[in-house]
């Protein structure tokens, strides 16, 4: 027999899921508009790759296909490890990279809903550390670089890794702001010195700063629509400000400011959309607000001192771990046990 | 302005309750017949007191309240007892119980009564006739109202009465508010007197603004009452008696916890007016208002006498024919009637007739994504993902230990659920199982301790005989003055007993493990017909609860 309650509020899954690509649709945006349309490629490839594996894998362990396919959760992670690696990179690293965080970090510890770690971020991982050199070209923005390659150059390098005749890779990318920054430090030039570099804009990178700034955008949007809470993204950011200005104040030569790191690498993107997936993050509040601030801290630690491009990643990861030992420790008390209220 | 409390969560589901206030509340068209069932209340079963073929008059006593908690139920008209049986009755186990079926014989004939002036009448006379009355909680609880209107341990401050009704669909909270608000005061007055209560606090939802002006002309009619009518936000599940409770005083009772201890009762609005109808006019419970919406042509309320086959009030509502299933109760707490030929009783607030238009079926449960959209509408307060997930897993301690027993079964959880998961079946099934469990270790304890005592008895016994023969052998022995050879008679059947009994032992251990004992043959038939409802409880929940195919186990 059917129970109560008899009717339920529609949002479903993939409603939810879709929002949050939505959402992500602002910074895409501008990420063409300063590196092109090859994120475009990337994104496509890894969201096709990431269908077939999902129902492969979902054959495999003899689930229904519609229901899974449809809940848009594998086109997320898709889209996130497209945004977390360079747009101009071999279409093989992308569809390893997608292949391993759906079939792997997600399909064997269970499906939807049962993976402790964020898919995205490792498959992110698993290319970074398997492929270091690929993932450090990155597209130099546009006005930047000494070259700009059209569209079908674009293409041509992602599937046949062919260069027009005449250009280097060196010509067409370039590190990411934060490790320019790092190396540039490395040199014995300070942070103001390295500001005056091209790829610099306002606050951090030239056009990722912007393409941040649209992730923050679609952020909001979500905080709006209630598909997130404020903790996650709050609690991040404020930990990785306050760390980035305790370092600047003691010496501003060497550390970078806090809005630098904001508006650098995945900081943005991790804190509206990596951090936020519910499957992976805590689930009391409390424990989110601790969760993204430990995570927000380790960003800074990795970046800063670490060997890695960004921290986002691998601080995510570190922080998924913790997540049940979290969850146990922050235990709301329940109605009426509060105690002490009147 | 009274400062309103919050409590947490809390839903907005779409209240359709325009449909059932445009017409006032009729009086329901004389039944054909009238099953009324004798266990109508929280406690025990009602005792019959008329015989088969009786002529009875409206108001008569039917059914004796049995033992205290229990209460009494009354013929709702007058005419002949048909039968004396077990019927399907609207109880969400689904099972038969004792029904007295009556036939009217149209004349609706008054027994003689009269009421009282309660200021004049002792307070143990005044709950005497309550419970004479057969009055007890109209809000869902039927908790018989003259224990509830006692309050001897703790000083009650504030009589919280309940106009809230923020289950969608339902109006006859409304509807009597609107229509009958100076019985539900004064019946508030007595309950107030009862309870020594130095101020009554009627809580209100605002999407009600003709029952709220009306219950206020009626409070300021009372010059002498210490009331207010308190308008609070809509929203589900304030009229929760705890959450109301929160609302209207700040004050959080926590669960096994009665509110009386942090010196707060609360009745339901429909619980007062039948309080004055019993003590200043004499009549007992006999009618209820009902809503009667959904499917139906004409949505609206009736005044509905106790025992009306469901059926026949849905016939007058103009009941569609698309219509599969009938509720009882609003969408968000009810329950679906084994039938709707079952009579009506003093807790049906409610028949919505429901089809697959109205109620589609839930689309297929996915996994859950710890989205916890859950927790923020829990008014619990509880983590409704970890506790689906440890009943799931049958982790039946560690659903207890995140409080799986604080859930009012509100359904907020399920309600707004992302991945559609019947989260309100799996704490059902859990509760069920963990009740039945304790029922299990309970009657294995009882029996347990039966049997020891038998083989302590027996090894007693044999311990005795042995003892007397090994005297007498030795007595024998002495006598003949044989070779000083101690008898080991004395010492073998011990030993064998002893063997024998841990044998015994061990066989009972292993039974009590493997086995259900159905300890019952002492049992009340109220305590029988509880043990039936849990386990049918228990049966539909785990069908309820059972995996479904696309999830993940
Ligand atoms: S609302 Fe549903 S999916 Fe979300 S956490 Fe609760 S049970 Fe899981
Ligand atoms: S049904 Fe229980 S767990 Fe779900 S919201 Fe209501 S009280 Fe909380």
């Amino acid at each position: 027999m059917w129970m109560s309650p008899f009717f339920t509020r529609s949002t479903s899954v993939s409603q939810i899921m879709l929002r949050v690509l939505l959402a992500l649709l602002p910074g895409v945006a501008l990420y063409v508009w300063y590196f092109g349309p090859a994120i475009l490629v990337s994104m496509t490839l890894a969201s096709l790759t990431a269908l077939c594996t999902e129902a492969a894998m979902l054959k495999l362990r003899n689930r229904p296909l519609k229901p899974f396919l449809s809940d848009n959760s594998a086109l997320l992670t898709a889209w996130l490890l497209a945004l977390s690696i360079p747009p101009l990179a071999p279409w093989w690293l992308v569809v390893v990279g997608t292949a391993f965080a759906i079939a792997v970090s997600k399909h064997l510890y269970g499906g939807l809903g049962s993976n402790p770690f964020n898919p995205a971020m490792i498959g992110y991982a698993v290319l970074i550390i398997s492929f270091p050199v690929h993932m450090t070209h990155w597209l130099a923005p546009h006005g930047v670089g000494s070259l700009e390659l059209s569209f079908s150059e674009q293409l041509a390098y992602i599937f046949n890794s062919a260069l027009p005749d005449g250009a280097t890779l060196d010509a067409i990318t370039t590190a990411t702001p934060l490790d320019t920054l790092k190396t540039q430090l490395h040199m014995g030039s300070t942070v103001t010195e390295t500001h005056h570099m091209p790829i610099y804009g306002y606050l951090a990178g030239k056009g990722s700063e912007l393409v941040a700034l649209g992730f923050a955008a679609g952020g909001l949007y979500l905080l709006l629509a209630r598909i997130i809470t404020w903790h996650l993204p709050v609690a991040f950011l404020a930990a990785l400000f306050v760390t980035a200005e305790l370092f600047h104040l003691s010496n501003p030569a060497q550390y970078a400011a806090p809005l630098f790191h904001w508006f650098s690498g995945a900081a943005m993107l991790g804190a509206f959309f990596i951090l936020t997936d519910p499957i992976t993050s805590p689930t009391t509040a409390k424990g989110k607000l601790i969760f993204a601030a430990c995570a927000g801290v380790l960003t800074y630690l990795i970046r800063v001192f670490g060997g890695f491009p960004d921290g986002v990643a691998f601080a995510t990861l570190f922080m998924n771990i913790c997540v049940p030992l979290i969850d146990a420790w922050t235990q709301p008390k329940v109605f009426g046990k509060k105690g002490g209220k009147p | 302005m009274r400062t309103l409390h919050k409590f947490h969560g809390g839903v907005h589901p779409p209240t359709h309750k325009l449909e059932s206030t445009r017409s006032p509340i009729t009086l329901a068209a004389m039944p054909s017949r009238l099953v009324i069932p004798l266990h109508q209340h929280v406690g025990n079963r009602a005792k019959p007191v008329v015989e088969v073929g009786a002529q009875v008059l409206k108001g008569q006593l039917i059914g004796r309240a049995e033992g205290r908690l229990s209460s009494a139920v009354h013929a709702p008209t007058s005419g002949t007892v048909l039968a004396i049986d077990m019927q399907q009755v609207a109880h969400p186990s689904g099972l038969p119980d004792l029904c007295i079926t009556l036939k009217p014989d149209g004349k609706d004939q008054w027994i003689d009564h009269s009421g009282v002036d309660y200021t004049q009448t002792s307070h143990s006379d005044l709950r005497h006739l309550l419970r004479q009355a057969g009055v007890v909680g109209l809000g869902g609880a039927v908790f018989p109202s003259d224990l509830k209107a006692y309050a001897h341990k703790h000083k009650i401050h504030t009589l919280v009465l309940n106009g809230a009704e923020c289950e969608p669909y339902i109006t006859c909270d409304d509807m009597l508010m609107r229509e009958r608000a100076s019985d539900i005061v004064h019946g508030a007055e007595i309950l107030r007197e009862l309870l020594h209560a130095e101020e009554v606090l009627i809580g209100i939802e605002d999407n009600k603004p003709e029952a709220i002006a009306a219950m206020r002309q009626a409070v300021s009619g009372c010059a002498k009452c210490r009331m207010e009518v308190v308008s609070i936000p809509t929203l589900y599940p304030s009229g929760g008696a705890k959450q109301l409770i929160r609302i209207l005083t700040g004050i959080e009772v926590a669960a096994g916890i009665r509110s009386t201890e942090k010196g707060v009762q609360c009745f339901n609005v429909a619980t007062a007016y039948s309080t004055w109808r019993a003590i200043a006019h004499g009549e007992p419970l006999l009618s209820r208002i009902v809503t009667v919406t959904g499917n139906v042509a004409n949505a609206q309320n009736f005044e509905v006498l106790l025992g009306t086959p469901v059926d026949e009030l849905l016939a007058q509502a103009g009941c569609k024919a698309d219509t599969d299933r009938y509720i009882m109760g609003g969408p968000m707490m009810g329950v679906q009637l084994p039938s709707n030929r079952v009579g009506i009783t003093k807790a049906t607030n409610c028949i919505i007739a429901a089809s697959p238009a109205l109620f589609p079926p839930p689309p297929p449960a996915m996994p859950c994504i710890r989205c916890t959209r859950c927790a923020q509408v829990c008014p619990a307060e509880l983590q409704p993902q970890d506790l689906f997930w440890f009943a799931k897993s049958d982790n039946f301690g560690k659903a207890q230990e995140f409080h799986l027993f604080d859930c009012i079964e509100c359904g907020a959880c399920a309600y707004v659920c992302p991945s559609h998961i019947p989260l309100v079946n799996y704490y059902r099934y859990a509760k069920s199982e963990i009740w039945a469990r304790e029922r299990e270790t309970e009657a294995s304890e009882v029996a347990r301790e039966r049997h020891e005592y038998r083989l302590l008895r027996i090894e007693r016994e044999k311990q005795e005989k042995a003892e007397k023969l090994a005297q007498k052998e030795r007595a024998t022995l002495a006598a003949k003055q044989a070779s000083a050879q101690p008898s080991t008679s004395a010492v073998e059947p011990d030993d064998a007993a002893q063997q024998r009994i841990e044998a015994a032992l061990a066989r009972a251990r292993e039974q009590a493990a493997a086995s259900h004992p159905q300890n019952t043959d002492h049992l009340t038939p109220a305590q029988q017909a509880e043990i039936a409802a849990i386990d049918a409880r228990r049966a539909q929940a785990h069908a309820a609860a059972a995996p479904q195919p696309n999830e993940d186990k």
